[in-house]
C-alpha cells in the first residue's frame, strides 16, 4: 500500500475552552475518496476545519505529502495542495460567479483551466457576470467546488456538499466527484448521506463524539446497514 | 449683475467651488477610513492625525531637504502609508482577537499622542506652505485659483483610481472578498495578515495625501486633522460604513451641500452635514449606499 497523502492522528481540537475532537485518526491515499459518516454535531466540520488549519486550538498530528502542517500557517496549507469547501460554501456577495471562480490563487499547475471547469459546470458559464450569491444553492455549491478545482489542489476537503440540496442536484454533485475521482482527486467527504457518498467514496469512517469509531471500505456498506442506520439515526 | 435665487453668481460658484475644495478632502478621508473599517471592522480615529501628518511631512521636506510640492505629493503618502503599516504590524493587529471598541480607543490615544507630540514640537498655532501652482483662471462669473481647481482634479483622479483597484482588480477582489469572510480567503493561501497590513496603509496613506494636497489651502498646524475629523465621521455615516462609493460620492456631495449652505443660510453651514447624517441614520441606518444588515 502506498504512503498516505493525508495522515491525521491523534487529532484533539477545542473552540475555547469546549473539547470537540477527542483523537482522531484517519488516513488517506493518494487518488483515495473516503467519506466521514456521523451525526450532527459529532465533530466532522471540526475535522476538516483542524485539518485546513481554520481552527488552530489544536493538538496531535497531521502530515500532508509528508511535510507536517501543525505549524504552517492558514494561508500557507492551500499552498501545501489542501483544498476547502465549507458547507456554507462561503460564496461572496460582493463578487461576480466569475470572480468568485477566479479568486483562489493557484498553488500548482495540474488544476482544471477555466474552459474545462465551464464544461463542467455549465450553468456557472451562463451566469458567469451575475453576483455570486444570485446563484441557486446548488449553483453555489458547483461555485464552491470549482474555485478549488482551478488552484491546482491536491486533496480536497468537502464539507456537505449535498446538504440542502434537491435530489436532481444531489445527482449532478454526485456525477462532478466521478469525473473527479476519474481524475486522480484525492477527496476527504463529509456527508450525512450514506446513500450518496456509497456511490462515490471507496472507504467510510464512522464519527461519534469527536473520534472515530468505525472504519470500513465501500464493499462493507450493505453489510453494516443497521449499525448505519443505528449510529446515524436515518 | 447675473442672479440665481437673489444671491449673485459669483458667490453662489464661488462657494460651490470651496464646497467641491472641502468636499475633495472629506472624500479621500472618508474613502480611506471605509476601506480601513471595511477590512479590518477598526474605526480610525487616527485617520485625522494622519491627515496631519501628510501636511506635516510636506511642510518638513521642504524646510529640511528642499523637496517639492509634486515629489512629496508622493512621497509624503508613502512615508504615511509606512508609519501605518508600522502602527498595524506591531499594535493594531495585536487587537483584532478583541471587541471593536478597543480598536477605536486604541486609534482614539494614538491620535492624541500624534497630535500631542506635534503640539509640543512645533506648538499649536498654524504654518504657511507656499502655493505650489501660482495665479488663476477667470472663468467670466468668478476667479478660479488654479492651485484649487487642481486639487479638486487631483483628489477626483485618487479617489476614481482607489476605486477602479477595488472594484475591478484582482487586489480589489481579494479586498473585497476578505471584508466578507477573511478565514475563508485566507484558507484559499490568500495572505491576509499582510492585506491587512497593506490596507490599514493604504487607508493612512490616502489620509496623507489629503494632508499633502490641503497644506497649501490650509495653515499646517498639529489640530488640522481633530477639526476636520468629525465631519468626516459624518461623511461615512451618511455615505455607509464601509461603502467605497459611498464614501467617495457623499464626500463631494456633503461638500458642496455645506458650501451652498453657506450662500443661503450660513448660520447653518455648521450643522448641516451633521443634521443631514441624523437624518439618514434615523430613516436609513446603513447608510445612503451601505447594505442593510
Amino acid at each position: 500500500m502506498s504512503a498516505p497523502l493525508l495522515k491525521v492522528e491523534n487529532l484533539q481540537a477545542w473552540y475555547g475552552e469546549s473539547h470537540v475532537l477527542h483523537g482522531v485518526d484517519l488516513t488517506v491515499t493518494e487518488g483515495e475518496m473516503i467519506c466521514i459518516l456521523g451525526r450532527n454535531g459529532m465533530g466532522k466540520t471540526t475535522t476538516l476545519r483542524s485539518i485546513m488549519g481554520i481552527l488552530r486550538k489544536r493538538t496531535g498530528r497531521i502530515e500532508f505529502a509528508g511535510r507536517d502542517m501543525m505549524a504552517v500557517p492558514l494561508h500557507h496549507t492551500a499552498r501545501a495542495g489542501l483544498g476547502f469547501v465549507p458547507e456554507e460554501r462561503g460564496i461572496f456577495a460582493s463578487l461576480s460567479v466569475e470572480e468568485n471562480l477566479m479568486l483562489p490563487p493557484k498553488v500548482a499547475e495540474g488544476g482544471m483551466s477555466v474552459e474545462e471547469i465551464y464544461a463542467l459546470f455549465p450553468n456557472l458559464h451562463e451566469r458567469r457576470t451575475s453576483p455570486g450569491t444570485k446563484l441557486s444553492g446548488g449553483e453555489q455549491q458547483m461555485l464552491a467546488m470549482a474555485r478549488i478545482l482551478r488552484t491546482g489542489a491536491r486533496c480536497l476537503l468537502l464539507d456537505e456538499p449535498t446538504e440542502g440540496l434537491a435530489p436532481v442536484i444531489i445527482q449532478a454533485i454526485g456525477a462532478v466527484l466521478q469525473k473527479l475521482k476519474s481524475r486522480g482527486m484525492t477527496v476527504v467527504l463529509v456527508e450525512q448521506n450514506f446513500r450518496f457518498a456509497a456511490k462515490v467514496a471507496d472507504r467510510f469512517y464512522l464519527m461519534d463524539h469527536g473520534r472515530m469509531t468505525a472504519e470500513f471500505p465501500v464493499a462493507e456498506l450493505t453489510s453494516r446497514m443497521d449499525m448505519l442506520h443505528r449510529e446515524l439515526g436515518v | 449683475m447675473t442672479m440665481i435665487f437673489g444671491i449673485p453668481v459669483q458667490a453662489l460658484m464661488g462657494q460651490l467651488l470651496l464646497g467641491l475644495i472641502n468636499g475633495s478632502f472629506y472624500a479621500l478621508l472618508s474613502l480611506g477610513l471605509a476601506i480601513i473599517f471595511g477590512l479590518l471592522r477598526v474605526i480610525n480615529f487616527a485617520h485625522g492625525a494622519q491627515y496631519m501628518l501628510g501636511a506635516f511631512v510636506t511642510l518638513l521636506l521642504l524646510n529640511h531637504g528642499g523637496i517639492s510640492f509634486w515629489f512629496a505629493l508622493v512621497l509624503a503618502p508613502l512615508i504615511v502609508g509606512l508609519v501605518g503599516a508600522v502602527i498595524e504590524r506591531t499594535m493594531l493587529s495585536r487587537l483584532y482577537k478583541l471587541d471593536h471598541l478597543y480598536g477605536l480607543l486604541f486609534t482614539f490615544g494614538l491620535a492624541l499622542a500624534i497630535e500631542g507630540t506635534f503640539r509640543y514640537l512645533y506648538g499649536a498655532s498654524g504654518m504657511p506652505y507656499p502655493q505650489p501652482v501660482q495665479g488663476g483662471v477667470n472663468l467670466g462669473f468668478m476667479f478660479l485659483p488654479k492651485y484649487r481647481g487642481a486639487v479638486v482634479i487631483i483628489s477626483l483622479a485618487a479617489c476614481i483610481g482607489v476605486w477602479f483597484m477595488i472594484e475591478k482588480t484582482k487586489l480589489g477582489a481579494y479586498l473585497r472578498a476578505a471584508t466578507e469572510n477573511p478565514t475563508l480567503v485566507q484558507s484559499f493561501g490568500v495572505n491576509v495578515p499582510l492585506l491587512l497590513t497593506l490596507t490599514y496603509a493604504l487607508g493612512a496613506g490616502l489620509a496623507g495625501f489629503a494632508g499633502v494636497l490641503a497644506a497649501p489651502i490650509y495653515q499646517v498646524s498639529p489640530l488640522m486633522g481633530s477639526n476636520l475629523i468629525i465631519i468626516v465621521f459624518a461623511v461615512v455615516v451618511v455615505g455607509g460604513m464601509g461603502s467605497i462609493l459611498g464614501a467617495i460620492v457623499t464626500g463631494y456631495m456633503l461638500g458642496v451641500v455645506e458650501g451652498l449652505t453657506k450662500v443661503f443660510y450660513p448660520e447653518a453651514s455648521n450643522i448641516v452635514i451633521f443634521v443631514i447624517m441624523a437624518i439618514v441614520l434615523i430613516l436609513r441606518p446603513a447608510g445612503l449606499f451601505g447594505k442593510d444588515a
